[in-house]
């Protein structure tokens, strides 16, 4: 039969020597190459302790923005559902009554809004449909969970620290100290 | 009126076709239809005196007519401008039409506040449309503060927001020619021109409800719909009922079984059709604010909708769902569901009807469910 490419051996077949029988050649030399890896750069970290560097368009959890003032962004206005491949966001707007104006930044705003993440596919899609700059996808990866239940991120999930009266939370949060 | 059946011929892009004497050359221009139709914004096919105000329609008359064949001077608004025989248009095949479109869009925008995210009508937006096909850039040029308007209400059921107008008049002909007494119009004038109600006057008449309809931007939207829903996220449906006042035919904004809105049924242009008599389907404030139920309605099946418009998005006729194997191949039993979502998630609760309350949620909406669950 006509072989495809030019690489295959011909397999030897004759039978081993008494030297060869002992393997010992052999080992040594796996062994070699076993214990030259000592002096080799580690390849991995000790993470937790140690993380690797993200890329700078890592895409993790999402976060729901604030303003300076503390007030939050979104206004429910559904361009990151509609943009959303895979359906995971939803959300119920309602209508700011006068005195809340220091809580949402628009007259309208999201009485609800929730992430499913066992649905999110983490395509970043949701932040470039965004008009207000209120939704964004942090460099946290996503963490693991036992219950499903966990993964329905709510609004209070996903809320950053307001800048005016949490100002320790929010340094904490992005990892300034 | 002898000369009505006369035909006369107009070319339009370089497309000929023959209209009786005394058409528009916008209403010449929808009969051959698609790009050629110039955009409007202010004219209504179905009002009496509309158009000419917008500036959105303007085109470029290239010949005059056969006897007088020396072209306009001036680009002409096409939808107060009959046609002669032998005249010949250009819209999207003259620069000059394009250019002055552009311009007329930046003036519209000049003191339109931009927010598509908070408004209604988005979705459903004539000058949305228009601004995306023709607006320059995002940036404006305009450098001093858009006029605002005091909050002013016109009733329960419709909201106003006077800082999205852009003064077509649409419905100030509507609420002149639909209903019997006049408490609707344009007060002021120049930048102050705003729509409102004559003397604190609220709106009250059965066939008002349609100003929402005819608005071309979100200047006036539906209170029992605000802020409920976007309308890409709902499902529209041809539906009707037998309604004493109006023609009961309409289109229903359904989401799941609940009706969050109900419009009437609307053309190509945007326009309300015509019932099977030929007249325009206007509905009344019933039909329109009050039969939120789907058991109030007969509905006919889906709207079809352009496959231009965010409303098709997502939407699909005839779904063949796949075969469910998976009892058979399981020896009669379902697959074990590992979470009800409606466990968890606050949105969408099975028990909670937002289209059933009046106006718009709010904080103690979601604070307390008692008062949006009636039962």
């Amino acid at each position: 039969m006509q072989s495809l490419t030019n690489r295959a051996k011909q397999v030897e077949r004759k039978p081993m020597t008494f030297i060869e029988k002992l393997y010992l050649w052999n080992i040594l030399k796996g062994m070699f190459i076993t214990f030259s890896h000592i002096f080799k750069k580690r390849p991995t970290v000790n993470y937790p302790e140690k993380t690797r560097p993200f890329s700078p368009v890592f895409r993790g959890l999402h976060v729901l923005n604030r303003d300076e003032e503390g007030r939050e962004r979104c206004t429910a206005c559904g361009l990151c559902a509609l943009a959303c491949p895979a359906e995971a966001i939803t959300m119920e707007a309602a209508e700011r009554k006068i005195g809340e104006e220091n809580l949402y930044r628009e007259e309208k705003y999201a009485a609800r809004y929730e992430i499913n993440m066992l649905r999110c596919i983490f395509c970043g899609l949701c932040e470039e449909a965004c008009p207000k700059d209120a939704v964004y996808l942090s460099e946290t990866p996503a963490p693991s969970n036992f219950t499903r239940e966990s993964f329905i991120y709510k609004k209070e999930d996903l809320l950053i620290p307001d800048p005016k009266t949490e100002t320790e939370e929010l340094k904490k949060a992005k990892g300034l100290n | 009126m002898s000369e009505q059946a006369h035909l006369v011929k107009v070319t339009i892009d370089n497309i000929t076709i023959e209209v009786p004497a005394g058409t528009t050359i916008l209403n010449a221009a929808r009969i051959v239809g698609g790009d050629v139709t110039p955009p409007a914004m202010c004219y209504y096919s179905k009002l009496e005196g509309s158009g000419g105000k917008c500036r959105t329609c303007l085109v470029e008359v290239s010949k005059g007519s056969e006897k007088d064949p020396r072209p306009m001077p001036k680009l002409v608004a096409s939808c107060r401008t009959t046609v002669m025989d032998g005249m010949e248009v250009k819209n999207i095949t003259s620069e000059k039409v394009i250019d002055a479109r552009n311009g007329v869009v930046e003036m519209l925008l000049i003191n339109h506040p931009l927010d598509c995210p908070v408004c209604d009508q988005a979705g459903e937006c004539d000058l949305q449309d228009l601004s995306y096909g023709h607006g320059n850039s995002a940036d404006s040029r305009y450098e001093f503060p858009r006029r605002t308007f005091e909050r002013h209400d016109l009733g329960p059921y419709i909201q106003l927001h006077m800082t999205r107008c852009i003064l077509c008049y649409r419905c100030v002909y509507t609420a002149d020619q639909l209903t019997q007494s006049r408490e609707h119009g344009v007060l002021d004038r120049g930048d102050h021109a705003q729509i409102a109600t004559y003397i604190e006057k609220s709106l009250e008449n059965d066939f008002i409800g349609n100003v929402i309809d005819v608005c071309p931007v979100g200047a006036l939207t539906d209170r029992t719909f605000r802020f409920k829903n976007r309308v890409w996220f709902l499902k529209p449906m041809n539906a009707h009922r037998d309604c004493p006042k109006c023609s009961g035919k309409v289109t229903l904004w359904n989401r799941g079984d609940e009706v969050y809105r109900v419009t009437a049924r609307k053309n190509e242009w945007g326009e309300i059709e015509n019932d099977e008599n030929g007249k325009t389907a206007w509905i009344c404030n019933e039909c329109r604010f009050e039969k939120k139920k789907t058991s109030d309605w007969v509905i006919e099946g889906p709207r079809e909708i352009s496959r231009k418009s965010v409303i098709s998005a997502n939407h699909y006729l005839k779904v063949e769902e796949p075969q469910n194997v998976l009892p058979e191949v399981m020896g009669g039993r379902n697959p074990k569901l590992l979470m009800d979502i409606h466990d968890v998630s606050d949105v969408n609760k099975p028990n909670i009807h937002l289209s059933e309350i009046q106006g718009p949620s709010t904080s103690q909406t979601f604070e307390d469910n008692s008062n949006i669950n009636p039962q």
